[in-house]
């Protein structure tokens, strides 16, 4: 059984002036499911996001969001709608009690009628009750703006690069939390510029220059990568890097962590001769392994399809 | 070790009674390419100040590019390249007005501005973008630009605050790229980022906690010694010692 669309985008387009920000998006997320939007700077994730908020009129196309129009129903959606922007939006003035009880008048509510779902994440800010959301450390300010997004119970949560400038230990953390909060049901919708955690999403898509490039499971968008992909190690990176980009028959070559990945043109790469070329190079200690492409291997060997990387345009 | 280009003895800062770097002592090389790395509000931006001479250290001494950050700090401004990802040219100025701008700060003579300006754009591949506002260019571009203006004046050594945040893993790497470039022209490349592959790239990284550096070798050695995989690993390890769940 397929669950009901939370959010429904058809051929959605959206233009600031001459700069094109999405161009015909279509999109189908099943309520319920942990949704990952990825892509760098400028590929069109916010103006997505805003668009599913009810913030930001579509130029062309439609999107539905829980059952209702974003256009025509968007009193009914922002009820049902808990939204992180990518910037820090609460009142810096107030305390991080007073921010909380807010967001939860503004939403006709009250702290004490949904603390189960927050207590968690509320329980850790607890100590800085009294102080000022301003002067909050950057994880802290991430995690009171959850809290005041949640306050409400929404039924569709939507997170805008939550992460971004957030340390490896609290990028953690925050994604154990959205692991408990779709438990609960609540279906989430997040974007990320760290491929890492794309993995941690049920299903996620693509974005590039205001296009969808793909929608897949992690484990989809990794398949697409076929060709055979090597670890190489070697103790001078640099030239290691170089001497694999001059080999004739290199497809790609990219530092990945302690090593560098690398894909033949050939259809089986021939080790011995690659290692030869190596040792040529003055690469003696260089060393090959076969290994299995992971999801930031997929999505650059995507882009390189594209032919589009490092050219995003200016502006989220 | 080839000659320091960076020295630390015990150096410290304190905010009343909070000790935001607690006594760290390091040295880094010409030519290296070291990543510092920690958790938000372990202390870095604090040592990364009294570094670029921009805050007095409370006690222990530090000499960066051979001057002292104490009696110093003008001499090292002047000696240092600096590219943030949030702070580091004009959104309203062109490519080549950012040259211009950040040159003559740096107190380059016209002809060498000139001619350095042009060199740029071209390596760069920014000729026909020249003249165009630096907000309608694509982030990627930016941060290059950023990059090689904050090697305009020839410095000994050049800080990365975060320098590839939000672009995507192809442009990631091509920055990269210009570091390992950068650092085999000899001039030292101290940089920090949240990407745990990046620290990787690194000839030798840190990890500081609490204002304490947790860890100081080449990611190699520090796997060896604490027994993990990666870096990651690693700074789970030493930043949360024990899980919440």
């Amino acid at each position: 059984m397929i669950a009901p669309s939370a959010v429904r985008i058809a051929e959605v387009g959206k233009s600031f002036g001459a700069v094109k920000a999405l161009g015909r998006v279509d999109l189908d997320i099943p309520q319920g499911e942990l949704f990952g939007c990825i892509g760098a700077d400028g590929a069109g994730k916010t103006t997505l996001f805003r668009i599913i908020c009810t913030l930001l009129l579509p130029d062309r196309g439609r999107a539905e969001v829980l059952g209702f129009d974003s256009v025509s129903d968007f009193r009914e959606i922002r009820r049902r709608l808990g939204y992180m922007p990518g910037r820090f939006s609460l009142y810096q003035d107030l305390s991080v009690e007073e921010n909380l009880r807010f967001f939860a008048a503004v939403f006709g509510t009250t702290v004490g009628e949904n603390y189960d779902l927050i207590k968690d994440i509320y329980s850790q800010l607890e100590p800085f009750r009294e102080r000022r959301a301003g002067k909050l450390s950057g994880g802290m300010k991430q995690k009171l703006a959850l809290c005041c997004a949640l306050v409400h119970r929404p039924e569709l949560l939507v997170l805008d690069e939550p992460t971004t400038g957030v340390d490896a230990v609290s990028r953690r953390e925050f994604w154990q939390m959205l692991k408990r909060l779709k438990a609960e049901g609540i279906t989430i919708l997040v974007s990320t510029p760290y491929m890492d955690e794309a993995v941690l999403c049920d299903r996620i898509a693509f974005l590039q220059k205001g296009s969808v490039l793909g929608v897949d499971t992690p484990c989809g968008i990794t398949g697409l990568f076929t060709r055979p992909l090597y670890a190489v190690r070697a103790r001078q990176k640099y030239r290691l890097i170089t001497a694999l980009r001059r080999y004739p028959h290199a497809a790609s070559a990219y530092a990945f962590g302690g090593s560098v990945h690398y894909s033949d043109k050939r259809p089986a790469a021939d080790l011995r001769d690659l290692l030869a070329w190596l040792d040529a190079s003055g690469l003696e200690d260089a060393g090959i392994t076969q290994i299995e492409p992971g999801i930031e291997d997929a999505f650059m060997a995507l882009m390189e399809l594209q032919g589009e990387t490092g050219t995003e345009g200016a502006d989220g | 070790m080839a000659e320091a280009v960076i020295h630390t003895e015990n150096l410290t800062r304190k905010f009343g009674a909070f000790t935001a770097v607690d006594a760290i002592s390091f040295s880094i090389g010409r030519g290296e390419i070291f990543g510092f790395l920690g958790a938000n509000g372990a202390g870095k931006t604090t040592a990364m100040k009294m570094l670029t001479g921009l805050l007095r250290p409370t006690s222990g001494s530090a000499s960066v590019a051979g001057f002292d950050v104490r009696s110093e700090p003008e001499k090292i401004k002047q000696n240092i390249g600096y590219m943030s990802q949030r702070f580091s040219l004009y959104e309203d100025l062109s490519p080549k007005e950012n040259i211009r701008f950040w040159g003559g700060i740096y107190g380059l003579d016209r002809k060498t501005l000139r001619e350095k300006s042009a060199r740029l754009l071209e390596a760069l591949d920014l000729q026909e973008a020249a003249d165009t506002r630096l907000s309608s260019l694509p982030l990627g571009w930016k941060q290059k630009l950023a990059f090689s203006v904050a090697q305009l004046h020839e410095p000994k050594i050049v800080f990365l605050d975060e320098p590839t945040g939000g672009v995507d893993p192809v442009t990631r790497r091509r920055f990269w790229d210009m570091i390992y470039e950068t650092a085999d022209n000899g001039i030292t490349v101290f940089v920090t980022t949240h990407y745990m592959d990046e620290a990787e790239y690194c000839d030798r990284i840190s990890i500081m906690v609490d204002g304490r550096m947790a860890a100081i070798g080449t990611p190699d050695a520090l796997k060896d010694e604490f027994g993990v995989s990666s870096i990651d690993d690693l700074f789970i390890r030493l930043v949360r010692p024990t899980p919440i769940e």
